[in-house]
C-alpha cells in the first residue's frame, strides 16, 4: 500500500482492485484502476457492462458484499485511506463527505418511509442538528434540486414521486450534507431526455454550487461527453484510456475507444452503415493473456497476446493502455 | 408515389381504469389518441417520443395485438381490423414484431431450433425436417451460426438474442416490421450491428419497417421519415432531414435540444424543458404540450391543434403555424 498521502486531489485512487469469489474461481472485476479528481472537477467513467465502472464505484463506498472483495490498492479521501477505515468510521463518511446516486431511486430509498424522514436521519446524524432544523434543511434541499412544493413531498412516500422527481429527491438526500465527492453511478440512463436535460444541469449546477469532486459513470457517450471535464475509458475492469474530454472524443488513441466513438450513431452525421465492433466483449471468467481487447481490434499483434499494456502517458494528461495506439 | 403499405386513420386505443368493487370504469387512459398515417413501402417509418406518448402501444395495435377502440387500419388496401379467423392468420405472416427486451420475448424453456420453427409450424407451411433447414437457414442469415440451434436462450448474450428475435420476425417472409425500441437494451458497440443487421435485411427483403424509439440519434441514422408523439397523438411529421434541419414544433425543438451531443463539449443544459410529461389519464385541456411550451400563447389551452401539412411532407400540429383544431365533436363519438 502506498505510503504517502497524495495532495489536492479531493479524491484519489490508487491501483484498485476488486475479485468477486465465485464457483468458477476468483473474477477481477475491477483490475487496477487509478485516478484522481480535484475540487469541483468531473471525471466521466465510460464503458460498456460488465466492464467494472459500477463495481469501480460500490468500491470506493465500500459497498461490496460478499462474494464480492476489494483485494488491493487504496482510496484517498483527502488524507485517510478509507479502504483501512472501519465499518463506524465508514458510516460518518458515507453521506457526508462522500455521497452516491444511483441509477434507479427505488433502490435507494425504503419504500415504507416518508422521504422527509428519511433525510432527517442523515441529516441529524451527520451535523449533529436538531430534528426542527435537520427538517428545514431537507425542505430547503428539495427546493434547491427544483421539487415543487417541497413542504408537501417531504410527506410523501417515495412511490408517491414520479421518476424524475425521485431522481431529484435522491440528489437533495445525497448532498443534504455538503459531500466534497459524489459519485453519479447512470443517474439519467432510466430517464426521458428532458428530463435528463434538467437531471444533468441540476448536477451541474449544484457541482459549481459546492465545488465537489464528482465521478459520473455511465455508458452513453454523449451524456459523458457533455457533462465531464476529463474522461476515463473501461473495458473488462481495466483503463483503457484517460484523457480530457475534448481530445478524448476528437483525438482518441486507444482502439476501442476510437471503435466505440465511430460506433454511435452521431446525431446530424448521417452515415449509411455504422462501422460496428464486431464480437462481444469477452467474459471476464475467460478473460485471454494479454489485452483484453485483441479479438476484436484490429491493431492486434502477437506482443498484445502476450502481455498487458501498460497505461503509459502520451501527451500531458492522455494516458493510453495500447502497444499500437491509433495514429493522430 | 405509389400506393401505402399501411394506412392508419383516427386510430384510438384507450384503456379502462377500473376501481372498486365493482370494477366501475372510472376513467381512461387515452395511450393514442386520434392518429393518421400511411407508410409507403420499403420506407422505415420513425415513431419517437417520451415514455408514456404512446408510441409502444401504437405499435403493438397496428400488429392487432390490442384492439384500437376507434379508427382504421388498412393493409395494402385491405381494412385490416374486419378480418377474422383464417384470414387474419395468414395476414399476420405479413406484419411481424421485434420487442425492446430479448430476455422477455424468447421463452427460456425452448431451444432455439423451437423458437424458430414455431412460426413455421403455427401456419403450417413445412414439415418438421424443413423446419429444421429453415431454421438453421434463418439462423446464417442473422449472423449466427446453425450449430447454435440446440441451445437455449440464456446461453446466448443479449445482441445474440436480438438476433435471435429478428431471425423470428423475418422468418415468414414478413413486409411490415414493427420494432419497438430493439437496440435500446443492447450496449453500445452491439447496437451498431444490429441496427446494420437491420438494414441490411431491409435491403435483402425489402422490408417496410416501423421503428419506435426513444433515442433521437438513433432515430436520426435509422428512420427516412419521422413522426414525434406526445401524450397520444402525433404532433409532428415530416421526412428525416426536414424534421431535424427545420423542427417547427416546439417540442421536437427542445427533444432536439436536450440530445446529449459527442464531441460538442461541455454544456450546461440551460434550454431544458421545464416540467414533466402530464398523465395520459387526464391530459391538459387544449394542446397537451401547452403549460411546458416556452412559445404557448393566448388560445393554446382550447382545442387540440390539428395535424396540418405546413410544408411539403411537413405536418404539424400547433396554434403557431395555424389556428385550426381538431373538432371536439367529433372526437367525442369516435372516441369512446
Amino acid at each position: 500500500m502506498p505510503e504517502s498521502p497524495p495532495q489536492e486531489a479531493v479524491v484519489k485512487v490508487e491501483n484498485l482492485q476488486t475479485t468477486f469469489h465465485t464457483r468458477i474461481g476468483p473474477v477481477r472485476a475491477v483490475d487496477g484502476v487509478s485516478y484522481a479528481i480535484g475540487k469541483g472537477e468531473t471525471l466521466g467513467i465510460v464503458g460498456e457492462s460488465g466492464c467494472g465502472k459500477s463495481v469501480t464505484a460500490f468500491s470506493l463506498m465500500r459497498l461490496i458484499e460478499p462474494p464480492g472483495e476489494v483485494t488491493g490498492g487504496a482510496v484517498w479521501l483527502g488524507q485517510e485511506n478509507i479502504l483501512e477505515a472501519s465499518e463506524t468510521r465508514m458510516r460518518e463518511l458515507r453521506g457526508s463527505r462522500m455521497a452516491i446516486i444511483f441509477q434507479e431511486p427505488m433502490t435507494a430509498f425504503n419504500p415504507v418511509l416518508t422521504i422527509g424522514y428519511q433525510m432527517d436521519e442523515q441529516i441529524s446524524r451527520h451535523l449533529g442538528v436538531s430534528r426542527q432544523e435537520s427538517r428545514e434543511r431537507a425542505i430547503d434541499m428539495l427546493s434547491l434540486v427544483g421539487i415543487p412544493s417541497p413542504r408537501e413531498r417531504y410527506a410523501n412516500y417515495p412511490h408517491q414521486l414520479s421518476g424524475g422527481m425521485r431522481q431529484r429527491a435522491m440528489i437533495a438526500m445525497a448532498l443534504s450534507c455538503d459531500p466534497e465527492f459524489l459519485i453519479a453511478d447512470e443517474p439519467t440512463t432510466a430517464l426521458d431526455v428532458t428530463i435528463q436535460g434538467q437531471i444533468l444541469e441540476l448536477i451541474q449546477s449544484l457541482q459549481e454550487r459546492l465545488s465537489m469532486a464528482v465521478q459520473f459513470i455511465t455508458h452513453d457517450l454523449g451524456v459523458i461527453s457533455e457533462i465531464s471535464d476529463r474522461v476515463l475509458v473501461m473495458y473488462a475492469g481495466r483503463t483503457c484510456e484517460v484523457a480530457p474530454t475534448e481530445i478524448l472524443m476528437s483525438a482518441p488513441r486507444h482502439p476501442y475507444t476510437s471503435a466505440l466513438i465511430r460506433s454511435i450513431p452521431k446525431f446530424g452525421q448521417r452515415v449509411s452503415r455504422l462501422p460496428a465492433i464486431e464480437g462481444s466483449v469477452p467474459s471476464l471468467y475467460e478473460l485471454p493473456s494479454g489485452c483484453a481487447f485483441q479479438n476484436r481490434c484490429p491493431n492486434a499483434g502477437q506482443r498484445c497476446r502476450d502481455s498487458h499494456p501498460p497505461l503509459t502517458e502520451m501527451a500531458s494528461g492522455h494516458q493510453v493502455a495500447c502497444f499500437h495506439p491509433v495514429d493522430r | 408515389m405509389s400506393a401505402p403499405i399501411l394506412a392508419v386513420a383516427g386510430l384510438r386505443k384507450h384503456f379502462p381504469i377500473r376501481k372498486g368493487l365493482l370494477l366501475r370504469e372510472v376513467g381512461q387512459v387515452k395511450a393514442v389518441d386520434g392518429v393518421s398515417f400511411a407508410v409507403q413501402p420499403g420506407e422505415t417509418l420513425g415513431l419517437v417520443g417520451e415514455s408514456g406518448c404512446g408510441k409502444s402501444t401504437l405499435g403493438r395495435t397496428l400488429v392487432r395485438l390490442y384492439e384500437p377502440t376507434a379508427g382504421t387500419i388498412r393493409y395494402r388496401g385491405e381494412d385490416f381490423l374486419a378480418l377474422s379467423g383464417e384470414r387474419l392468420r395468414t395476414m399476420r405472416r405479413s406484419l411481424q414484431m421485434i420487442f425492446q427486451d430479448p430476455f422477455a420475448s424468447l421463452d427460456p424453456r425452448m431451444t432455439i431450433a423451437r423458437i424458430l420453427a414455431e412460426p413455421f409450424k403455427v401456419h403450417d407451411i413445412c414439415s418438421p425436417r424443413e423446419c429444421l433447414e429453415r431454421a438453421a437457414a434463418l439462423l446464417e442469415t442473422v449472423g449466427l451460426k446453425a450449430a447454435h440451434l440446440n441451445r437455449y436462450p440464456h446461453e446466448f448474450s443479449g445482441g445474440q438474442r436480438q438476433r435471435i428475435s429478428i431471425a423470428r420476425a423475418i422468418a415468414l417472409n414478413p413486409d411490415l416490421v414493427v420494432a419497438d425500441e430493439p437496440v435500446s437494451a443492447l450496449d453500445v458497440s452491439i447496437q451498431a450491428q444490429i441496427l446494420n443487421l437491420m438494414k441490411d435485411l431491409q435491403q435483402e427483403f425489402t422490408l417496410t419497417y416501423i421503428f419506435i424509439s426513444h433515442d433521437l440519434s438513433v432515430i436520426d441514422h435509422f428512420c427516412d421519415r419521422i413522426a414525434v408523439m406526445y401524450l397520444g397523438k402525433i404532433i409532428e411529421m415530416a421526412p428525416r432531414e426536414e424534421l431535424f434541419g427545420n423542427p417547427r414544433h416546439p417540442y421536437t425543438q427542445a427533444l432536439i435540444n436536450a440530445i446529449p451531443k459527442v464531441g460538442q463539449g461541455k454544456r450546461r443544459m440551460t434550454q431544458a424543458l421545464t416540467g414533466e410529461v402530464p398523465s395520459p389519464i387526464n391530459p391538459p385541456s387544449g394542446c397537451h404540450f401547452h403549460p411546458r411550451c416556452p412559445k404557448r400563447f393566448e388560445g393554446c389551452d382550447s382545442g387540440f391543434p390539428s395535424l396540418r401539412e405546413e410544408r411539403r411532407d411537413h405536418f404539424v400540429a400547433c396554434r403557431l403555424y395555424s389556428d385550426a383544431v381538431e373538432d371536439e365533436v367529433i372526437l367525442r363519438s369516435t372516441g369512446t
